[in-house]
């Protein structure tokens, strides 16, 4: 029965698109089951639509038979936003037509969202623009993955996130309809705000096929300093006293004492070993303001007992410093093949108190746990290194995050700052939002995809799933 | 669930992260456009053949061998993932299970690998066979009538591009020894290889020139052969270890300072040979300490430089890396800084000039679409560039180049040469 009903809608897949661009071979297949997070779930087909009429066509498919849609930029989510949980359709929107507007005279963006972001920062810059938003994959991720996971990167801080930069989305809802919302406005009072409604939708109210995203001035000047405290209070206290100081770093990032001694290890740039914490701070702006502000930051850092502050004015001291946090990664993927990636996110003023709780997770549990992450924000990312084939280790693992999720809640906090809750963070959102948030957003998602096709099994458990 | 591909590549394969870093380097992900054609996606699906989820041949065949084996997603990877192991690994595991059946085509590639490409002096014959060809006018005959269009698409391209074959006495002696001009600095071991030796051996007289005009002797070993990548592309890792062997011996017994290869896929293989020793201490020693000493003739050059470079005409040249001197080697401002020393040369660096041109060792000639339409973009990155000479450092780009101008129809004003010649016409041998 399964198999016949698969015919049938298999079937009327080549009356919408040319076979090139209908994937089923089980190689094809495969290749599109998996992301950058842990899950892996193997699809029926692969469709790679070419015009918003095409995708019009397929989710008036996909109602008729009820076959799962799941849209996917780069798949370099790390939450499993885009994983084809029920097997079904991935509709493969980086394969799309990339086309990119600059308009300088509005200082806006129009893109389709195969886009890569990357891509837009350039031409951004081109017309001396700026599109903050800088997720660390931007070299890769499309734009519509970034809105639809309303990324972020070091920035968030000063200027925002994804969210704060889209002002008009044309979207194809789950029943077909197409719609424009917002505009190439920055002021917009006309009714609901479904641009925002669509951004960090996680894929679940429609695929986007085009944004107008506003852009800024490109920032002058840029400086950077990095200070390493023995003590992981007086980083803590030091990034206080900065913001205090009226000033607004561009980026403010930390990483613990294990990170320092991986990357250290990795590579010796004369990082201090016996830090328990580094702070990399970049401010930005008109030369003049940079430089002293940056000047600031060196003596705030100082006051509050860094043993080692550097600072550095050329493209290319700022590249050394940066590179600290750049080999994080490749560092601490010697610990272990199996890396998750969590982003968890408190208040500014609980960082060096979630850093602790972090800590003694890590101790309890007996795992390797590093953190590093945008602290000007509170978003943290502590990753654990493991091996998923050691199950003893995994089930550590799992009770580990757990109790990551609950100490950031417990802060004031967040389930997720910027990967979004995808797959592996849903049978938590209760624990945040509570029985009755978690239904007013069910409410919203059953209003606009009444028969569950778009990107189903995802963001908050189904009605019909077992609560935990 | 052990099977010989989950002992060779799950570890290697297991690192990846599935980041997607990769994805913007790949160039077959750029032309195919989809996962399967993208380092990730390779990796992932060299998992699932480990795990048994899917099938060797049936599902993970074409995907790899879809795969140029550029390696740069190797260079751009924030984890290092070991991707040239994993895709030797995958490679070797087809062969061995095509070995069972294997189709006509696969046939001759094999017996051409095993019976020809390991003995000089059957290539050099089928070397002057070609000569003979093209001296005779035969070839030229063949190309303008109807017999041309019974050739496969892919041959008559490579018969128009190949360049013309010297007389064979001009190819270098094994054995022989070059002294160096003037002073005597180091004692290099020139690496002869396969193609280069039989057919294209203009290069080699050319590098010689260069390399005892900086006050380097050279040394043509006797009992060298075919570095064996080839073997290993296609998975045949057994030659490719006999091979390596004979290279090992033949260098050792030649006590240079350093083995200078001037194909960037040769010194990238022997740059990985101990590699092919991973079981066996004894040749793994041998094998990297050859890997050690060897370098690209472009290195050399600078090192020992400065070329004794004569006034020419003024040229735009721009430079196409190899993808193995590249990311294997991690070779690329050599052979450039030795193009802006030359005077009237000015190097216009094109757009993603380090991006794979498609040649892929013998990817061209296997998969003909695919390598073409790589090539087709390239050519129009080397086109805005205005250039009169695109130069590279190994023959199969060399020769691929040469195809990508004769399909663009602009062989009267472009040619493709390797980086030794051209510096050799700079300095007026």
């Amino acid at each position: 029965m399964e198999m016949e009903k698969r015919a049938a809608w298999l079937e009327e897949l080549f009356d919408i698109f040319p076979k090139e661009r209908v994937l089923t071979d089980l190689a094809d297949r495969h290749a599109y089951s998996f992301d950058a997070s842990l899950g892996e779930y193997l699809p029926e087909a692969v469709v790679q639509p070419q015009s918003k009429e095409q995708i019009q066509r397929l989710v008036g498919l996909a109602n008729r038979h009820r076959v799962p849609l799941y849209p996917r930029g780069s798949a370099s989510s790390l939450s499993g936003g885009p994983l084809p949980v029920y097997g079904g359709i991935v509709v493969d929107m980086s394969a799309y037509p990339k086309r990119l507007t600059i308009d300088k005279e509005n200082m806006l963006a129009i893109a389709t969202p195969s886009v890569i972001t990357a891509e837009l920062h350039r031409k951004a810059e081109e017309a001396g623009l700026f599109y903050p938003p800088d997720p660390s994959s931007s070299s890769v991720s499309t734009l519509g993955g970034n809105l639809m996971e309303n990324s972020s990167g070091p920035k968030g801080l000063k200027y925002g996130t994804t969210k704060d930069y889209v002002i008009g989305l044309e979207v194809v809802t789950p029943t077909g309809e197409i719609i424009r919302t917002g505009g190439k406005t920055v002021k917009n009072v006309t009714g609901y705000d479904l641009t925002r409604l669509l951004v960090g939708s996680e894929g679940t109210l429609g695929i986007v096929t085009e944004a107008i995203l506003r852009l800024i001035p490109k920032p002058r000047a840029r400086r950077t300093v990095m200070a390493a405290f023995p003590r992981l209070e007086d980083s803590g206290c030091a990034l206080t006293r900065i913001l205090g100081a009226q000033i607004l770093p561009s980026a403010m990032e930390i990483m613990d004492e294990y990170c320092i001694r991986a990357v250290e290890e990795y590579e010796p740039s004369g990082l201090p070993l016996d830090a328990e914490a580094i702070l990399i701070i970049e401010v930005d702006g008109h030369p003049a303001a940079v430089e002293e502000e940056a000047a600031q930051c060196e003596a705030i850092c100082r006051e509050h007992g860094a043993a080692l502050v550097r600072a550095a004015a050329t493209a290319e001291e700022q590249a050394q410093i940066w590179k600290a946090r750049r080999l994080i990664s490749p560092a601490i993927a010697r610990l272990g093949p199996t890396k998750i990636s969590e982003d968890a996110t408190v208040p500014r003023g609980q960082i060096p108190e979630m850093m602790k709780r972090l800590r003694r997770i890590r101790e309890k549990y007996r795992l390797n746990l590093v953190v590093f992450g945008h602290a000007g924000d509170g978003n943290l990312h502590p990753n654990i290194l493991t091996d998923r084939r050691n199950a003893e280790e995994m089930a550590r693992v799992e009770k580990a995050i757990e109790e990551i999720f609950a100490a950031a809640i417990e802060l004031g906090g967040t389930l997720s700052g910027e990967h979004g809750i995808g797959l592996m963070k849903k049978p938590f959102m209760e624990m945040e939002l509570g029985k009755e948030g978690v239904d007013m957003m069910r409410k919203i998602k059953e209003a606009w995809d009444p028969n569950n096709i778009m990107n189903p099994g995802k963001i908050f458990p189904d009605r019909n799933e077992a609560h935990r | 669930m052990t099977n010989r591909l989950y002992e060779k590549a799950y570890e290697a394969a297991n690192a990846c992260v599935q980041c997607g870093y990769c994805l913007p380097a790949c160039p077959t992900y750029a032309s195919m456009g989809k996962e399967s054609a993208s380092p990730r996606g390779r990796i992932h699906l060299v998992k699932m053949a480990a795990e048994g989820k899917i099938d060797v041949l049936r599902d993970l065949k074409t995907p790899i061998d879809l795969c140029l084996g550029c390696q740069a997603c190797e260079a751009v990877c924030p984890l290092n993932v070991r991707y040239g192991e994993i895709l030797e690994a995958a490679r070797e595991e087809i062969h061995r299970r095509q070995s069972e059946r294997p189709a006509p085509g696969d046939r001759v590639m094999r017996m051409l690998l095993r019976h020809v490409f390991p003995h000089p002096g059957r290539l050099r014959r089928l070397g002057d066979l070609g000569r003979l060809l093209q001296v005779s006018g035969l070839l030229r005959v063949a190309r303008s009538t109807r017999f041309n269009r019974m050739l496969p698409e892919r041959l008559s391209w490579f018969a128009k591009a190949l360049p013309d074959i010297p007389p064979p006495r001009e190819r270098l002696r094994f054995g022989r020894v070059y002294p160096a001009k003037g002073e005597r600095k180091a004692r290099v071991a020139l690496f002869a290889g396969c193609v280069m030796d039989a057919v294209m051996f203009r290069i080699h007289r050319a590098t010689v020139s260069l390399l005892t005009a900086v006050g380097a002797e050279v040394a043509v070993p006797a009992g060298q052969c075919c570095c064996g990548a080839l073997h290993l592309h296609q998975g045949m890792a057994d030659e490719a270890r006999e091979l390596a062997k004979r290279n090992i011996e033949a260098f050792e017994r030649c006590e240079a300072d350093w083995i200078v290869s001037n194909a960037g896929g040769c010194g990238a293989a022997i740059k990985e040979y101990d590699r092919l020793f991973a079981d066996d201490p004894e040749w793994f020693d041998r094998a990297h300490r050859l890997a050690e000493k060897s370098r690209d003739v472009s290195e050399i050059l600078l090192e020992l430089g400065p070329l004794p470079y004569v006034n020419g005409p003024e040229t735009v040249v721009t430079y196409q890396d190899s993808c193995h001197l590249l990311n294997v080697q991690r070779v690329g401002r050599a052979p450039r800084a030795l193009l802006e020393q030359a005077p009237g040369v000015r190097l216009k660096e094109m757009e993603g000039a380090d991006r794979c041109c498609g040649s892929g060792g013998i990817y061209n000639l296997l998969h003909f679409s695919e390598s073409m339409a790589i090539l087709d973009e390239k050519m129009e990155r080397v086109r805005e560039t205005g250039a009169q000479v695109v130069i590279s450092g190994n023959p199969g780009c060399i020769l691929q180049l040469q195809i990508g101008i004769e399909r663009a129809g602009a062989s009267r004003h472009m040619r493709s040469v390797h980086l030794a010649e051209f510096l050799a016409e700079r300095c007026g041998f």
